[in-house]
C-alpha cells in the first residue's frame, strides 16, 4: 500500500517566503501569548494544594465550583478529569487548612470533603497533595535549563556529524517548534504540569529526529550529485523522505491518541502536548528547516568528507 | 548472507530468550499482604504466627498464604479490602511489641527469583501511598556550628590564659564568631591559637575601639558546605532507621539536590503517623551513673530521687539512676559501628566522638574508671490533641537508657561499648547511636497522598493504553508495509518485551509518566522500520533486485537511524538529569527504549528478513 506518489516533486522551497513568513508569525504570536496570557501552570509550579474527587453520579464542574465557593474557597480551579464523575481541584491553601503556618493535608481533606459533601454526599476524595511555591520556582529554572541542554547538545552533535549550517538550522527550527507548541498550550488553557514539561522536552527529541532524517538525505544527495543546485537537492530530499516523515508521524500520533483517550487524566496532558508537538514538528521538518538551510547557503563543498578538503592532507604526496 | 554473519543470529536468539525470561516476572501480580515485624521486645516465631492466624480466624478473615521468615511474618490476602480488615485484626491481637504494616507479597516463582529476575517496583501513582519532599534546614546547621565554636573558643582561650572581654556569635548568621580582646598582642595570640586548634576556622582582624580589639573567626566555606552535606546525609540515615521501624515495604528515601530528601511510603494512607515519626527529634546523652542498682530500685519504690540524680528506665523497664550532669550529647558523636570484641569475641559497638566531645569524655573517664556510665535516648514528638474544640499541642518526651555499662579505662575520641547480649543488639545500638538524632530539623515542603483505588485505576488505564497503542501500530504497519510490516510488528512486540526486561533488571520504578514513555517509545521505534521499508521500496523502484534492495535498504537506512537515534538519545539524557520524580522516570524509560529499539528495529528485523528471504530466489518483495 502506498498513500504518497513516490514521483511527487512538490516545490517546497518555492514557497519558502510564505512558509518562513508563517513560521515567524506563529512564533511571534506564541511569544505574545506566553507573555500576555501565560501558561496555566499546575500545582507543581505554582505551589498550593490540590485534590482529586470522584463522584458516584455525574457532576457538573460548575456545581463543584459553587459548593467550594459557598465554603469560602472562591479561587479554586476546578477541572474535569476526562469523565463526568471525576474532578480535580487546585487552589492556594485557606486559613482553615493551615496548622501553625504550614499546610496540614488532613485538614485539607476535612475542609474540602466537608464542603463538597454538604452539596453532594457522594463526593469522595481520592488523592490530595500540597507543594510549596519555592519548589515550583526551581522546577521552572530546571526545566528551562534542561530544554537548553537538549538543544545545545543536539546542536553540537549535528555540528560534528554534519556541518555548522545544519546545526544552526536545526536549532532555529527546534526553538520554533517549542515556542509554537507552548503557544498552542496557552490557547487550549491546558494545565502545565511536570508531565507536560516532560512532554515538551520529548517533543524536542521527536522533532529533531524528523529533521535529521531530511538532513541526512540532503547530505547524501549533495555528495552523490555531480552538479548540485541547492534548491533542487533540498526539494528532492524533502520529497523523497516525505512519505517516511508523514507515516512515522501518523504511527506515533496513533499511539499518543490511544494514550490520550485511554490512559486517563494523569497522562492526558502529556499525550495532547505530544500530539501538538508531532504536528508542529512534522510541518516544520517539511516547510521550515530546509529553507533556513538554503538561506544559510549550504553547498556541495561543505558536505564532502573532511579529508579531501583538508589542505594539509592535499599537500601530501 | 555475508552482510549478516552467523554469530549475529545467535546474538539475536540469546537476547530474545533473555528478554522473555527477565520480563516474565511482571506477569505475576503481587498479592496484598500484611507484614508483622518485631519491635525491640517482640520475637518473630511460630507462636506469633499462630497468634496472628487465630486473630484472623476469630474475625472470619480468609487468608491466601502465610510465610514465616527470620525477621518477619507475611500473610497474604485476596484483595485490599480484606487486607485492611486483617491488618486491623492482627494489630489489635498483637499489641505494641510488633509493627503491623501493609505490604505486597511477590508471586514470582522461585526459579525466576534465583536468576535475579524480578518485577518492576510500582510507583506511588500506581499503588497508592504517601510522598513527602523535605527540606533540611541549613540555617540550623550554621547556627549549631557557630554556637559550638563560640563555646569552644571561649574555653580554649581560658585554658591558654589569653584574656578576653567576650566571645559571641555575630548578629548575622554565617558571619562567624566575634572575639573581643584587650590588646593587639592578645589578639595575635588568640588568632594563632585558633589557627592551630581549629583549622576549619579562618580568622580576620576586626575593628579596634579604645581597648577593644575584635577578632572575627568564620567557618571556611568548603567546610560549611561539607557540614551541610553531612547534615543531609545524616538526616537520610536517621529517617531510614525510623522508617524501617514503621515496617513499610521498600520505602524510598533519597537525597534530591543539595538539601532535599524524598520519602515515599507505598501502601501508607495515614500521613499523621508517618509525619510523627519523620518529624520526631531525638538526641542522645551520655551521663555518669549514680549509686548502686539497689539505690535505683529503692528510688523507684519510694519515689525519692537524690537531688543530683535522675531516675530513668532501661529498655527492659528496669530502673536506672544517672547523674544530672551530661558528659557528651549525640551531636558530638561522629560515628558508631557494631562489631565483635577482638579478645573475647563478644558483640560490641565502637563509637567515635568529635574533638570537643573527646575532650569532655577524657576528662570524665580519667576520674571515673570502674564506675558506670549510661546512654540515654531522648525523643521529642509533638502530639496534637483536640481539647474542648481547641487544638492543644503537647510535646511528648520519651527517655530511655539504651545502654548502661562500666567504664573500663580512660578513653577519649574512640571507645567501645561491650557487654551487649547479641550481635543483633549491637547493630541496633549502633544504628540508634548513629541515627538517633537528626542533624538538622526538616520541613515538609511537598506532600501527596494517593488513594489505593486511584493507583489501581491508573495501572489498569496505563496497561490498556500500552496494549491498544501497540495493537493499533501493529495493525497500521502490517497494512501499509505488508510482509515487511509484519516483520516490523514482531520486532515492535519484542521491543516492548526487552524494554520491560531491561527496566526490571535495572530496577526502574514504574510510574504513569514511565508508561507514557513506553507508549511513546513504541510509537517512535517503528520509525526505524519505516525508514528501512521506504529505502527498500526506493531501491526496488530504482531497479535493484530484491536481495540487493534488502541489503542496500538496511545499509543506507542505518546511517540515518544512527543519527536520528543519537540526537534523540541526547534529549532523553537531558531528561534524566532533571532532578527526580516523574520527569526522570520518563527520561529513563525513553533512554532504555531508544537503545532497545535500535536493536529490535534493525538487527532483529534484519535477521528475520534474511531468514524469510535469504535462501530463496525472489522476483518481488512484499513491502
Amino acid at each position: 500500500m502506498e498513500i504518497f506518489n513516490h514521483n511527487a516533486n512538490v516545490n517546497f522551497l518555492g514557497m519558502r517566503k510564505v512558509s518562513i513568513g508563517i513560521a515567524v508569525l506563529l512564533m511571534l504570536v506564541s511569544i505574545a501569548l506566553l507573555a500576555s496570557r501565560g501558561l496555566n501552570y499546575g500545582l507543581d509550579f505554582t505551589g498550593g494544594i490540590s485534590a482529586e474527587i470522584s463522584y458516584q453520579q455525574p457532576v457538573a464542574v460548575a456545581d463543584v465550583r459553587e459548593a467550594l465557593a459557598k465554603a469560602g474557597m472562591e479561587h479554586a480551579v476546578v477541572q474535569s478529569l476526562g469523565g463526568t464523575k471525576e474532578v480535580s481541584i487546585r487552589m492556594q491553601p485557606t486559613a482553615a487548612m493551615l496548622d501553625q503556618g504550614k499546610v496540614n493535608l488532613d485538614k485539607v481533606s476535612a475542609v474540602v470533603s466537608g464542603a463538597l459533601q454538604a452539596a453532594r454526599p457522594d463526593a469522595q476524595l481520592k488523592s490530595r497533595s500540597s507543594v510549596s511555591s519555592q519548589v515550583g520556582d526551581e522546577l521552572r529554572s530546571d526545566g528551562t535549563m534542561a530544554a537548553g541542554l537538549v538543544i545545545l547538545g543536539i546542536g553540537l552533535y549535528l555540528w560534528v556529524r554534519f556541518e555548522r549550517r545544519f546545526a544552526i538550522a536545526a536549532l532555529a527550527t527546534e526553538v520554533h517548534d517549542v515556542l509554537v507548541t507552548l503557544g498552542v498550550l496557552v490557547i487550549t488553557g491546558r494545565e502545565f504540569d511536570l508531565t507536560v514539561l516532560a512532554s515538551v522536552l520529548a517533543v524536542i527529541g521527536y522533532s529533531i529526529n524528523d529533521k535529521v532524517v531530511v538532513f541526512d538525505r540532503i547530505r547524501e544527495l549533495f555528495r552523490l550529485a555531480r552538479k548540485a543546485e541547492p534548491v533542487e537537492v533540498l526539494n528532492r530530499s524533502i520529497n523523497s523522505t516525505l512519505s517516511r516523515t508523514i507515516i512515522t508521524s501518523l504511527f506515533t500520533a496513533i499511539t499518543m491518541a490511544a494514550l490520550y483517550f485511554i490512559g486517563g487524566a494523569v497522562v492526558q496532558g502529556f499525550a495532547i502536548t505530544m500530539l501538538i508537538g508531532i504536528l508542529v514538528g512534522t510541518l516544520s521538518s517539511i516547510f521550515v528547516a530546509s529553507p533556513i538551510l538554503l538561506w544559510l547557503g549550504v553547498s556541495k563543498q561543505d558536505l564532502m568528507p573532511q579529508t579531501r578538503e583538508n589542505p594539509e592532507l592535499a599537500r601530501r604526496p | 548472507m555475508s552482510d549478516f554473519p552467523r554469530w549475529k543470529f545467535f546474538l539475536v536468539a540469546i537476547v530474545l530468550v533473555l528478554g522473555i525470561v527477565y520480563a516474565l516476572p511482571n506477569a505475576f501480580l503481587p498479592q496484598p499482604a500484611v507484614q508483622v515485624t518485631a519491635n525491640r521486645n517482640g520475637v518473630v516465631n511460630q507462636a506469633l504466627q499462630e497468634k496472628a492466624l487465630y486473630a484472623l480466624k476469630q474475625q472470619n478473615i480468609a487468608y491466601q498464604s502465610v510465610e514465616l521468615q527470620n525477621d518477619h511474618l507475611l500473610v497474604s490476602f485476596g484483595n485490599p479490602d480484606v487486607q485492611k480488615s486483617a491488618g486491623d485484626a492482627i494489630k489489635a491481637a498483637l499489641g505494641d511489641d510488633y509493627t503491623v504494616a501493609f505490604n505486597l507479597k511477590s508471586t514470582v516463582p522461585g526459579w525466576l527469583s534465583m536468576i535475579h529476575a524480578r518485577s518492576m517496583p510500582l510507583g506511588l501513582d500506581l499503588q497508592g501511598g504517601v510522598h513527602f519532599l523535605m527540606e533540611v534546614d541549613q540555617n540550623d546547621v550554621v547556627d549549631k556550628q557557630e554556637t559550638r565554636y563560640a563555646d569552644d573558643i571561649r574555653s580554649m582561650l581560658r585554658e591558654k590564659n589569653i584574656r578576653y572581654d567576650s566571645v559571641s556569635r555575630n548578629a548575622v548568621r554565617g558571619q562567624g564568631v566575634a572575639v573581643v580582646l584587650r590588646s593587639a598582642a592578645d589578639r595575635t595570640a588568640a588568632a594563632n591559637a585558633i589557627a592551630t586548634e581549629y583549622p576549619d576556622l579562618s580568622t580576620q582582624d576586626g575593628q579596634v575601639t579604645g581597648d577593644r580589639f575584635v577578632l572575627n573567626a568564620v567557618l571556611r566555606p568548603d567546610k560549611l558546605r561539607e557540614l551541610s552535606l553531612n547534615a543531609v546525609r545524616q538526616n537520610l540515615g536517621t529517617l531510614r532507621n525510623r522508617i524501617n521501624a514503621l515496617g513499610v515495604s521498600e520505602p524510598i528515601i533519597q537525597q534530591q539536590g543539595d538539601s532535599r530528601i524524598i520519602v515515599e511510603l507505598a501502601g501508607v494512607q495515614d500521613t499523621a503517623e508517618a509525619k510523627k515519626l519523620i518529624g520526631a527529634t531525638a538526641t542522645l546523652e551520655y551521663r555518669a551513673g549514680y549509686g548502686t542498682p539497689q539505690q535505683a530500685v529503692d528510688a523507684k519504690n519510694t519515689g525519692s530521687v537524690p537531688p543530683d540524680a535522675r531516675l530513668y528506665k532501661d529498655t527492659r523497664g528496669n530502673p536506672v539512676l544517672l547523674s544530672k550532669k551530661i558528659i557528651v550529647t549525640g551531636d558530638q558523636l561522629v560515628d558508631a559501628s557494631s562489631g565483635s570484641d577482638q579478645t573475647s569475641g563478644s558483640p560490641m559497638v565502637s563509637v567515635t566522638l568529635n574533638a570537643a566531645g573527646a575532650k569532655k569524655m577524657l576528662d570524665f573517664t580519667t576520674s571515673n574508671v570502674g564506675k558506670p556510665m549510661g546512654v540515654v535516648y531522648v525523643e521529642r514528638v509533638v502530639e496534637t490533641k483536640v481539647v474542648d474544640g481547641k487544638e492543644v499541642r503537647t510535646p511528648k518526651i520519651t527517655e530511655e537508657v539504651i545502654n548502661y555499662a562500666t567504664v573500663n579505662g580512660v578513653f577519649g575520641k574512640n571507645f567501645q561499648t561491650t557487654g551487649l547480649r547479641s550481635a543483633k543488639e549491637a547493630s541496633e545500638l549502633a544504628l540508634l547511636l548513629k541515627g538517633g538524632s537528626l542533624a538538622a530539623p526538616i520541613d515538609i515542603v511537598e506532600e501527596r497522598v494517593i488513594g489505593p483505588s486511584l493507583g489501581q485505576d491508573n495501572i489498569a488505564k496505563g496497561m490498556k493504553a500500552v496494549l491498544i497503542g501497540l495493537g493499533l501500530v501493529l495493525l497500521a504497519a502490517a497494512i501499509y508495509y505488508k510482509l515487511f510490516g509484519l516483520v516490523a510488528d514482531i520486532a515492535l512486540f519484542f521491543n516492548l518485551v526487552i524494554l520491560v526486561a531491561v527496566m526490571s533488571l535495572v530496577g526502574v520504578t514504574l510510574t504513569m509518566p514511565g508508561i507514557a514513555g513506553i507508549v511513546l517509545t513504541l510509537g517512535m521505534a517503528i520509525d526505524a522500520n519505516v525508514l528501512i521499508c521506504e529505502r527498500v521500496r526506493e531501491e526496488l523502484r530504482n531497479g535493484s533486485s530484491p536481495h540487493a534492495a534488502i541489503r542496500a535498504g538496511y545499509e543506507k537506512a542505518w546511517a540515518t537511524i544512527l543519527d536520528a537515534n543519537v540526537t534523540h538519545l541526547i534529549a532523553a539524557l537531558a531528561l534524566t538529569t532533571m532532578g527526580s520524580g516523574p520527569i526522570r522516570g520518563f527520561g529513563v524509560t525513553l533512554l532504555i527504549g531508544i537503545l532497545t529499539s535500535m536493536f529490535t528495529s534493525v538487527t532483529l528485523t534484519h535477521a528475520i528478513t534474511l531468514l524469510i528471504h535469504g535462501h530463496r530466489k525472489l522476483k518481488t518483495l512484499s513491502v
